[in-house]
């Protein structure tokens, strides 16, 4: 499909991770459980925020996402988005990113479904980009990089034709076409079933560019309108909104891309798999089977030394911190799948302040290092961009 | 307003359907009283074959074979039933390229492989765009804007590709043959891309052009051709009817509030179906009226229960029995 889609992959999911990270790091600070060790100050937020921040919008990074390349298969993308989450100091466990990455995974769909035209997924994500901006903005260096790497996308997409920008919104909705993951906000704000799809609303303003339905005209043969009658839409609309601004700083028009968890507790990111059997992985792994994404995968388990990064949470040397409010949260595992009657889960996730991860770090580094001397390994796609990630 | 159609058994699809243009395709036999569709799920078709009586129904599921690959993982663009008078072919297409099968799916008679760069450039190459003309041609798009024109011959693999028609500059999006089974129709075959051109074509040895209607920066995604009338839907959301051979535009119509995936004509009745994604289906009803030949439409809406099912407004409801006016309703 089309090749141009790991960008906004990338920036879109990217924004939604740092939306739940931040205020699942406020809610945190705001409880003042000063009985946990280690619990994360302000500036700790801040701090995480910052390095994800500084890691996403890099140039080398930029360039790296900008290359035109197949789509990534769900796995692929959850690793370089569960690597950037890690370059900062922060550290979740297999269990957490799992439910983080279902609630970025139905945002963005929810985003790309009720896109209303193709051309408004750039607005969608400048939305991300400029809530982002707004995150580190007092770090001018980071806005810097935020604005090149916004500047290098919009002249990158804008040019695209609106055919051109669609076949990109239909590769991104084959990533997510099976995915069905019930989200507690969703479905109080009645925009998700209780079967995990998504209302398509029938009112509203038109796309821009579209006319409202239920008008017919006729014309001569010089072409001028001889007749027309209306007919009923069926739907209630109105006239299309203003065009969002596609510069670097405007205003989008559109609040699909903001930051819907502003004002939301730990109660709204709760979520529960719909899909009946315990396959919600499988279901994932096997729409896409990419082999090239295969091999980079094998090849990001060898750069990083197999899974013992994950085991950083269990070490002595780290403090669990529970992001969520209530004892009873800390105590559930997480997702209850298969079973009738479907159990809500609760977002645990559990983040710890690594003070042996600069230490972890440099020694993954030293691998990389080593590896460079020997003979080069096949490049593959990905390759490139999880190798500069480690540099990060 | 007598409702112009009533809803049928509905078919459960054994997967999700691929948010593609045009991606529902049926073909009728009547000798066996059965009718198959078709809906691509990535790199997957799911095929169901219908008994006409709704108490048989049988599922297969094709898996894209490329060359000598047994199973690709190529994205499947595109799959349409190509009926000729001596045979019906199953034509696929993807990012790799042609396939052609047999009708039921059981044997691939011809691959034809795109033109792939070494290392990928920013523009993606894919087939898309699919349709059998006249006695012997079955005409595919390509994503460079070409259009390329097949010989099939009554039966066997003996398929030849015998002409490129370079028109169209941007990716095609639809093609349609002219379906209302009259002789007397100049124009037989017309191409959409996607910045809205439409060409209107001759077939023959050699493929002439008629006419090249100029499109208005508006992705055409779907295109029919009946009784010399080009009818084309739009991303805008409009519906727009051209006489073919001369490119006046008949009428114009608003018909949807988001784009449109998809148009379906029973040409024997003149109903007209769109859908598109604002969930709607709507029907329409098409008359020529002879003195000023002009194309006269009127319309209907169905509304669509399942809403929140996410793909299902790029599916097309199919007038199967034109007479009758009767459709399936599939999800």
């Amino acid at each position: 499909m089309s090749l141009r889609t790991l960008p906004l992959l990338v920036l879109n999911m990217g924004g939604e991770m740092l939306y739940i990270l931040d205020q699942r790091l406020r809610a945190q600070h705001e409880t003042d459980d000063k009985t946990q060790r280690g619990g994360w100050s302000e500036d700790d937020r801040k701090r995480v925020l910052n390095d994800i921040v500084r890691s996403m919008f890099s140039k080398a990074f930029m360039e790296e996402l900008m290359k035109p390349q197949g789509l990534y298969s769900q796995r692929a993308l959850r690793c370089v988005l569960t690597r950037l989450a890690h370059t900062s100091i922060m550290r979740l466990n297999p269990a957490s990113m799992d439910r983080l990455y279902d609630l970025m995974m139905m945002a963005f769909k929810y985003q790309l479904l009720l896109c209303p035209r193709p051309r408004d997924l750039l607005l969608i994500t400048c939305n991300h980009v400029d809530a982002v901006r707004d995150m580190v903005k007092d770090s001018p260096c980071l806005i810097n990089q935020i604005n090149d790497a916004q500047r290098q996308i919009l002249e990158m997409y804008t040019p695209l034709s609106d055919g051109e920008l669609q076949f990109i919104r239909q590769t991104l909705l084959s990533l997510f076409q099976d995915v069905h993951v019930r989200v507690s906000i969703f479905l109080k704000e009645k925009i998700q079933n209780p079967d995990g799809r998504f209302v398509l609303p029938t009112s509203g303003p038109v796309p821009h560019g579209s006319d409202v339905p239920g008008l017919i005209r006729w014309f001569n043969s010089r072409g001028r309108e001889v007749r027309r009658r209306e007919f009923p839409s069926g739907g209630c609309y109105c006239s299309s909104l203003r065009e969002g601004s596609f510069d670097v700083a405007g205003d989008r028009v559109t609040r699909l891309g903001t930051n819907m968890y502003c004002t939301t507790s730990s109660e709204d990111t709760r979520t529960s798999d719909s899909s009946k059997n315990t396959c919600k992985t499988k279901q994932q792994a096997s729409v896409h089977p990419n082999p090239l994404a295969k091999e980079e995968l094998n090849l990001l388990a060898k750069l990083m030394g197999g899974m013992e990064v994950w085991n950083l949470a269990s070490a002595d040397g780290g403090v669990k911190v529970n992001l969520f409010l209530s004892e009873q949260e800390e105590d559930d595992g997480g997702i209850s799948s298969g079973g009738d009657e479907p159990a809500f889960g609760v977002i645990n996730i559990q983040a710890t302040q690594d003070h042996q991860v600069n230490t972890e770090l440099t020694r993954i580094a030293e691998e990389l290092l080593v590896q460079q001397d020997q003979p080069e390994l096949p490049s593959n796609k990905g390759d490139d961009l999880l190798a500069m990630m480690d540099e990060l | 307003m007598a409702k112009m159609y009533h809803k049928e058994k509905s078919i459960q699809i054994k997967s999700s359907a691929s948010a593609l243009y045009n991606n529902l395709s049926v073909l009728r036999i009547a000798p066996r009283c059965l009718t198959y569709f078709t809906v691509v799920h990535a790199n997957v078709v799911n095929m169901v074959s219908a008994s006409w009586d709704g108490l048989n129904y049988s599922h297969r599921q094709l898996q894209s074979k490329e060359g000598n690959v047994a199973t690709s993982s190529s994205l499947i663009m595109q799959a349409a039933w190509c009926v000729l008078p001596s045979r019906d072919l199953l034509v696929l297409t993807s990012q790799k390229g042609i396939q052609m099968y047999e009708s039921d799916g059981s044997i691939m008679v011809y691959w034809h492989a795109l033109d792939t760069p070494e290392t990928p450039t920013a523009q993606a190459v894919f087939a898309r765009g699919i349709a059998a003309v006249r006695d012997k041609y079955i005409c595919v798009g390509v994503s460079s804007g070409s259009v390329l024109v097949f010989d099939v011959p009554s039966k066997g693999s003996n398929i030849t590709l015998s002409e490129v028609l370079e028109e169209h500059t941007e990716p095609i999006t639809d093609m349609a043959s002219e379906c209302s089974g009259s002789m007397e129709c100049i124009a037989d075959l017309v191409s959409a891309d996607d910045s809205g051109t439409l060409c209107v074509w001759k077939s023959g040895g050699d493929f002439q052009l008629l006419n090249k209607i100029p499109g208005f920066d508006t992705s055409c995604s779907s295109v029919k051709l009946w009784k010399g009338t080009v009818i084309a839907g739009y991303g805008t959301g409009q519906i727009r009817l051209y006489e073919g051979v001369t490119g006046i535009l008949h009428a114009e119509v608003n018909a949807h509030a988001r784009w449109i995936y998809s148009l379906d004509i029973a040409p024997f009745t003149g109903l007209l179906l769109s859908a598109a994604e604002d969930s709607l289906v709507r029907v329409w009803h098409l008359t020529i009226s002879p003195e000023t030949n002009n194309v006269e439409v009127r319309g209907q809406k169905v509304w669509i229960q399942w809403l929140a099912k996410v793909f299902i407004p790029f599916e097309l409801f199919h007038i199967l029995s034109p007479y009758h006016h009767k459709f399936k309703c599939i999800y």
